[in-house]
């Protein structure tokens, strides 16, 4: 006889199948919180790899230059120009290089350097080492008594996390310049004006916390990144799947860090 | 195109397999296989598609963890070993890859200083470029030293890998399908160059394939893997000379008979 209790039905088909991502998303939590471990465990021990790092700067630092710079003017003009209107209903149209500069300094830059990153950036790392996982490159170093890990991921990560806080102080005063130029068009307002006026409301801990946010962004763009082509799998699909994957959630997590960064920035007020 | 007869030392065992066993999911690739490689010989691991052969040389390098058995590499238990012995280990094992596995943002000179600068600390930019050219001339494309691997064609791409692993001077060679998707003349010459690294390195390999002419003429022994293990294990020709309608397909398909 069977031993097995058949008065206990089976879970309806919908719920197993919610039970099975459900677990499926907690292993993968497991997963990268595990490769997490292993970046910090690694990182601090040699080879340094500084060459390779610098290399890594330059691919996501100076080529995402062009694209920075133009998204950042085209930031910093749209925003001046669709906020003028209401300020002008309210006759604070002199409010608006203050306006300007909270936004783009405290939210817009920071979000805006590390939504192109996750794009340009991120999509490349997870297609890259996707593909270098599928054709057997990572094998191929790793059986050569190298460290893949170290080489790929430590490098790219670090690269990642200096670049793209350079990128969107960058992206801060590329920002500032195209409201600069928009407002001293329509109002006439001369440059030392703009700036005095524009850095009148930021404190100490908004650039701080612009900082530590964009730090934090580029940490993420990079492991996420790395996560999804360093564990890639079933060749060209696979590879696919890792460019994309580490764009969504990349972006994705950029959001939630940002609204936990805001919220904790606001306790030190 | 009969092979040469090796030096092979039968009181060194390089590598030594005993009872390893590993499965995917529910399908058991390997059970309980057991193979000694003597020092200096080169073992012809022969199977279908999908029977572990490569799965087998990726438990002897360290890309995979057996289930069960143990696995001996030059005296050290690779399944008990600690990563920074693993990675020591390696130095001395060389691994083909079937689709070479060149590292495509590299030249050929990188791709082949990599794993040298890497693994030999203080070495000088002299003795780089004179192991990066011995390595190129005994693989016969001294002259792609500055191309990219997406310049050259599979055996040449095969020929590199096969430098690149050679850099070390590995004790242990493991090339996984050697002469797969490669046109015959391109076959031969790949396979003579199995034979001569096996003596102008005195290296001990594994030679994963299901092309017979490379196995005849590579192989010191053959080895038949069959439902997850060893059946039959010799020389070439006894290996073959059975009624076995697994094996004799083998034969028959590859001597057109």
């Amino acid at each position: 006889m069977d031993s097995v209790d058949t008065s206990l039905k089976p879970a309806p088909k919908r719920f197993t199948k919610t039970r099975g991502k459900l677990a499926e998303f907690f292993l993968m939590l497991h997963r990268i919180y595990a490769f997490i471990l292993r970046f910090f465990k690694e990182v601090f021990l040699p080879p340094y790899e500084f060459k390779e790092i610098v290399k890594q700067c330059y691919e996501t630092g100076v080529k995402s230059f062009t694209l920075i710079t133009l998204t950042g003017f085209i930031v910093g003009v749209i925003f001046t120009k669709q906020s003028r209107p209401s300020l002008t209903n309210f006759g604070a149209e002199s409010w608006l290089p203050s306006l300007v500069s909270i936004a783009i300094m405290k939210a817009l830059a920071p979000l805006v350097t590390a939504l192109i990153a996750a794009g340009k950036v991120g999509s490349s790392i997870g297609a890259e080492l996707g593909s270098m996982r599928v054709t057997e490159q990572i094998d191929a170093m790793e059986v050569s008594g190298t460290k893949p890990f170290k080489f790929l991921v430590c490098t790219r990560v670090i690269a990642t996390t200096i670049t793209i806080p350079l990128l969107a102080t960058y992206t801060a005063f590329i920002a500032l310049l195209g409201g600069y130029l928009n407002v001293s068009q329509n109002e006439g307002t001369s440059y030392a004006i703009f700036m005095e006026q524009a850095f009148e409301p930021l404190t100490f801990i908004d650039f701080w916390a612009s900082l530590i946010k964009a730090l934090v962004f580029g940490f993420t763009i990079g492991i996420v990144g790395c996560y999804q082509g360093y564990n890639s799998t079933k060749g060209t699909e696979g590879v696919g799947k890792a460019a994309n994957g580490a764009v969504v959630t990349a972006m994705f997590l950029v959001f939630i860090e940002e609204v936990l960064i805001v919220q904790m920035a606001g306790w030190f007020r | 195109m009969e092979k040469q007869k090796a030096n092979i030392d039968k009181t060194n065992e390089v590598i030594r397999l005993r009872g390893v066993e590993k499965s995917f999911a529910d399908y058991d690739v390997l059970r309980g296989i057991d193979l000694d490689l003597y020092q200096g010989e080169n073992l012809v691991v022969l199977g279908r598609s999908g029977t572990g052969k490569s799965v087998l040389i990726k438990l002897i390098s360290g890309l995979l963890t057996p289930d069960a058995g143990t696995i001996e590499v030059l005296g050290k238990e690779v399944t008990n070993i600690s990563e920074r012995d693993l990675e020591e280990l390696r130095i001395h094992i060389g691994f083909s890859f079937q689709n070479s596995a060149l590292y495509d943002s590299m030249t050929v000179r990188k791709n082949l200083e990599f794993p040298l600068v890497r693994n030999r600390k203080g070495i000088t930019r002299f003795e780089i470029d004179k192991n990066v050219a011995e390595v190129l001339e005994a693989v016969g494309l001294s002259q792609t030293i500055n191309q990219m691997p997406s310049e050259l064609s599979g055996g040449q791409r095969k020929r590199i890998g096969i430098a690149r692993t050679l850099i070390l001077n590995p004790e242990i060679m493991l090339y996984d399908e050697p002469t797969a998707g490669l046109d015959p003349i391109t076959c031969i010459e790949i396979n003579e160059l199995i034979n001569e690294v096996q003596q102008r390195y005195n290296t001990s390999s594994i030679i994963i394939t299901h092309d017979l002419t490379c196995a005849k003429m590579t192989g010191d022994r053959v080895a038949m893997l069959l439902d997850g293990q060893f059946q039959r294990v010799g020389p070439f020709d006894e290996v073959f000379k059975t009624t076995d309608p697994r094996v004799t397909p083998f034969y028959d398909y590859n001597f057109i008979q």
